[in-house]
């Protein structure tokens, strides 16, 4: 195991706190380990790339942060705080947003409403407020409108027009792991974590997706994490590249390093994955 | 306002029709099948004395009871089926003709034979002993009086005849196809709608209309029954189009309109249920009352089942607890609550007390998904009325024997609403149907409203949005349960007696009946599932407009909910909702079929369809 923490991060990092840690992080499935004593840093405005092949244990990571599945061993710390023992929704509250691998929308509501509700935990109008009609649940309504729309315009024209009304279903593949930014956006977060975010989408719309990852730091000022296999969008968003092989990390860097480090390549290789 | 994908036919699905099917074209071995499963539920019918029960109550005049139409049914809905063609992309769809007509008559003709055959057994054999309704009346309601074998052909023809209508009916065209079904509907309509008919023509001094319409002894008249058929057949032929024009014009209504639009047909709906009771007698203010108070209890469990989609089979329970509360708040002869409250202070505990019930019911119980949930909550909606029927608290609830005169419910010393006067316990009704049409509406639009959809969607990815699952769905179920007790408070005010035999496991499975068979999640479904199953049918102990058919409510609930979940799962006035996630994959194709998909380059903003080849 190498571990080139030190070389990499943005200048300041060995004095900034990291934005999320995870401390000898370990979840196991029976006798599987998916995830082996992972340390890991993410800092504020930083994109790191997640990498590994399949079954490396990538999903499992997000899952574990995410409170999805216990972790067995190991501390996940947030500004701060550790994660341990909160709920799912606690954890999403307190600045972690996510998307699925296997697209998860709301498939029978309407795109619009997908992204209003993901805001839950930022709002607070309750059942009275409702049914009184006041005016703070008015105003707090249409607060939720605009800003579910103004988070669908930031995808262009794809998202906004008639096809905010239509239910989920109805959108295209590509158009629905568009939502599934968009509402993770809307759960207004401090990190997202991105499940291969441009799986399935054809060159185009993958370049142009891997755009607005950049964009979503730069404008929105979110920490990403990203799980990729397409290498070209890996190397274009990528501050720093993590190599996860069977659980454990093997290797992190920027993308030069990480690419020609032998021990990747033979993760790769030896899984018979390609070249990356 | 979101846009919704009716599964409408596309243009692209009519293709020109075939030349018709040669008139012995068929694939008999289907047409015996589907007469043959006709003739079974013939015989089963026959057998659990629907047609012998039923014989009493007249439908038209001389000809037709209750009795015989519940025989004519099969046969006839057979016959048309069997000329069912799939309609789908490369199969050939043939124009209707002779065809038609033979399948149906054969089809009918096996499906009376089953009759036949019984026939032929009742006058030979006795089978009494498992079947207790292997009777000579039986016999002589299916020979008419005379010999078996007269039973035997007269079934084969009756069959033969209804199948052949069912038959006839697909060669007619849509407009005059829908003539026919109309006027075949208002004359059965006006036969079962018969005392309510009566009863508020007396209110309004026409009785002379319903004079000529009905017999002195119940059913329609023929000339009525003519009269009816003809005015209603032209009514749906001159009216249809409009009708379609009008409600298509109101569903296109934008923003303000739309809403104006609606509020005016809340009015108009609000002034006929205000203006109503006050022509109608007795008998019509007490089914009003009940169907009210089914209602009630209907759009409390549609909050818990239709909105947040926790199936509750034990709903009941706070129906129970809302009655007893109130029972022993208000009665003198309850023991252990002294002083006695007026029935609305009353209500103010009545709803505390329900909530902690339901928080203490829901907490341990919302932590479980699915059918476990389910189970549970079936086991929890016994619990409670074991506990008021157990001894050991019969000083509170009077174990077996209940808790009697109730007083009736006093509204700010105004009016006293009791079971005596029905009109004003309908009043009653409606006024907290108001109050919970209000709370489902307005909470639907709520933030609460859309994490309750989101729940029902996917309750892990709603976890992970940051929605508190446990807290919203406990919510539901405690809203859920304030609505029922409400219903369960007037219930006691109106029968002035509670006792536990009246909080039965069915009353639970009724509400849900209804909520499923109007459409679950939509409002005016449940409502419109209260009217159709209680008002007609009747509830679990209340009668309804045939009441003849109590003994076989619940084969008929059973029947329907089956017909139901087959044909229309989404339920009588399904929510856009619901349509959608029972008919995503139709909806889909339909969205293709019209060039409104979602094409994979984006596409833009821009609503050009591009039309697939
Ligand atoms: N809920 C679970 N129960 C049991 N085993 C699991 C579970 N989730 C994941 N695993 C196992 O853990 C290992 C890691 O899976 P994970 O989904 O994290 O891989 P991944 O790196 O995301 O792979 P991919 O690139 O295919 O998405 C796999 O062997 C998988 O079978
Ligand atoms: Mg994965």
């Amino acid at each position: 195991m190498t571990d080139v923490q030190a070389a990499t991060g943005p200048a300041a990092a060995a004095v900034r706190q990291p934005l999320l840690e995870t401390r000898r992080l370990s979840v196991e499935f029976g006798g599987l380990k998916a995830l082996d004593d992972l340390d890991l840093e993410i800092y504020e405005g930083e994109i790191v790339s997640v990498i590994g092949p399949n079954g490396a244990g990538k999903t499992t990571l997000f899952n574990a942060i995410t409170a999805t599945v216990e972790s067995s061993d190991g501390d996940i710390v947030f500004e701060g705080r550790s994660l341990l023992g909160l709920d799912p929704n606690r954890v999403t509250s307190s600045g972690i947003a996510r998307t699925f691998q296997n697209v998860r929308l709301f498939a029978n509501m309407s795109v619009l409403e997908n992204v209003m509700v993901s805001q839950h935990c930022r709002t607070k109008q309750h059942a009275f407020g409702a049914l009184l009609y006041t005016r703070a649940f008015r105003r707090e309504e249409a607060e939720i409108r605009q800003r579910a729309e103004k988070i669908l315009e930031f995808f262009g024209t794809r998202l906004v027009g008639y096809r905010m009304d239509q239910p989920a279903f109805t959108l295209s593949y590509a158009n629905r792991r568009r939502l599934e930014i968009a509402r993770a956006m809307a759960t207004q977060p401090k990190l997202i974590l991105l499940d291969e975010p441009v799986a399935g989408m054809n060159p185009v719309e993958s370049a142009e997706l891997t755009g607005l990852i950049g964009r979503l730091r730069d404008e929105w000022g979110f920490a990403i994490v990203v799980i990729e296999h397409d290498m070209g969008v890996v190397r274009e968003v990528s501050d720093r590249v993590v190599v996860l092989d069977h659980g454990v990390k093997i290797a992190e860097g920027d993308y030069a390093d990480v690419a020609n480090d032998p021990q990747v390549i033979e993760a790769y290789l030896g899984k018979g994955a390609g070249d990356p | 306002m979101t846009a919704t994908l009716p599964p409408t036919s596309s243009p692209q699905l009519e293709a020109p029709l075939a030349a018709p099917r040669p008139a012995l074209a068929h694939d008999w071995r289907r047409i015996a099948r589907m007469g043959s499963i006709a003739a079974f539920a013939q015989v089963f019918i026959a057998l659990s004395n629907m047609p012998v029960a039923l014989d009493g109550r007249t439908m038209v005049k001389p000809v037709l009871s209750l009795g015989y139409l519940v025989l004519l049914i099969l046969p006839f809905a057979a016959g048309y089926r069997q000329g069912h063609q799939t309609k789908l992309e490369g199969v050939t769809q043939h124009a209707a003709g002779p065809n038609e007509v033979v399948g149906g008559l054969a089809c009918g003709m096996i499906a009376g034979g089953g009759l036949s055959l019984l026939a032929v057994l009742l006058a030979n054999f006795d089978l009494r002993d498992p079947l207790v309704n292997w009777s000579p009346i039986l016999l002589d309601t299916l020979t008419f009086g005379n010999a078996p074998w007269f039973a035997v052909v007269i079934w084969l023809a009756i069959g033969a005849g209804a199948g052949a209508s069912g038959g006839v009916l697909r060669l007619l065209g849509p407009r005059s196809r829908r003539a026919t079904v109309t006027m075949v509907l208002a004359v059965i309509g006006a036969a079962v709608l018969e005392s309510l008919m009566v009863d508020l023509a007396d209110g309004l001094r026409l009785e002379a209309l319903t004079d000529r319409l009905y017999a002195k002894r119940g059913g329609v008249t023929w000339p009525g029954a003519l009269v009816l058929a003809a005015v209603s057949g032209g009514l749906a032929v001159v009216g249809r189009g409009r009708f379609r024009t009008a409600r298509a014009r109101l569903a296109n209504l934008e923003g303000a309109k739309r809403s104006r639009a609606n509020a005016g047909l809340i009015l108009a709906a609000a002034a006929v249920l205000i203006v109503l009771p006050l022509f109608a007698g007795k008998l019509t203010n007490e089914l009003l009352a009940n169907v009210g108070l089914f209602v009630l209890l209907a759009l409390g469990l549609n909050v818990v089942v239709g909105l947040a989609g926790i199936l509750d089979l034990g709903y009941v329970a706070f129906f129970a607890v809302g009655s007893y509360s109130a029972a022993v708040l208000t009665a003198a002869t309850s023991p252990k609550i002294s002083p006695e409250m007026p029935w609305l202070v009353a209500l103010i505990v009545v709803v505390v007390i329900t909530g902690l019930v339901g928080l203490f019911i829901g907490a341990p119980v919302i932590r479980m998904r699915g059918d476990y949930l389910a189970i549970v909550t079936l086991g929890f909606g016994e619990i409670i009325r074991l506990l008021f029927q157990s001894d050991w608290l019969s000083g509170w609830f009077g174990g077996a024997q209940g808790i009697t005169l109730i007083p009736g419910a006093n509204i700010f010393g105004l009016t006293e609403v009791s079971g005596t006067d029905p009109r004003r316990v309908f009043y009653l009704v409606l006024a907290f149907c108001a109050l919970a049409i209000y709370v489902s509406w307005r909470l639907e639009r709520s933030r609460l409203g859309r994490a309750w959809m989101a729940v029902r969607e996917d309750e892990t990815v709603a976890e992970a949005m940051g929605i508190n699952t446990v807290n919203v769905k406990l919510l539901a179920f405690v809203v859920g349960a304030i609505l029922g007790s409400f219903s369960g408070a007037i219930f006691a005010a109106k029968v002035g007696s509670v006792f536990p035999s009246s909080f039965l496991i069915l009353v639970s499975i009724v509400i849900l009946v209804v909520v499923i068979f109007g459409g679950m999640g939509n409002i005016v479904g449940v409502i419109a599932g209260s009217a159709v199953l209680i008002g007609v049918l009747g509830g679990p102990k209340q009668p309804g407009l045939l009441a003849e058919f109590s003994e076989f409510k619940l084969l008929i609930y059973g029947a329907l909910l089956v017909w139901m979940m087959l044909a229309r799962p989404e339920g009588l006035i399904p929510s856009v909702r619901r349509t959608r996630e029972l008919h995503q994959v139709e909806m889909a194709q339909d969205a293709w079929l019209r060039g409104q998909v979602d094409g994979e380059d984006g596409g833009g903003g821009d609503p050009q369809p591009t039309v697939q080849p």
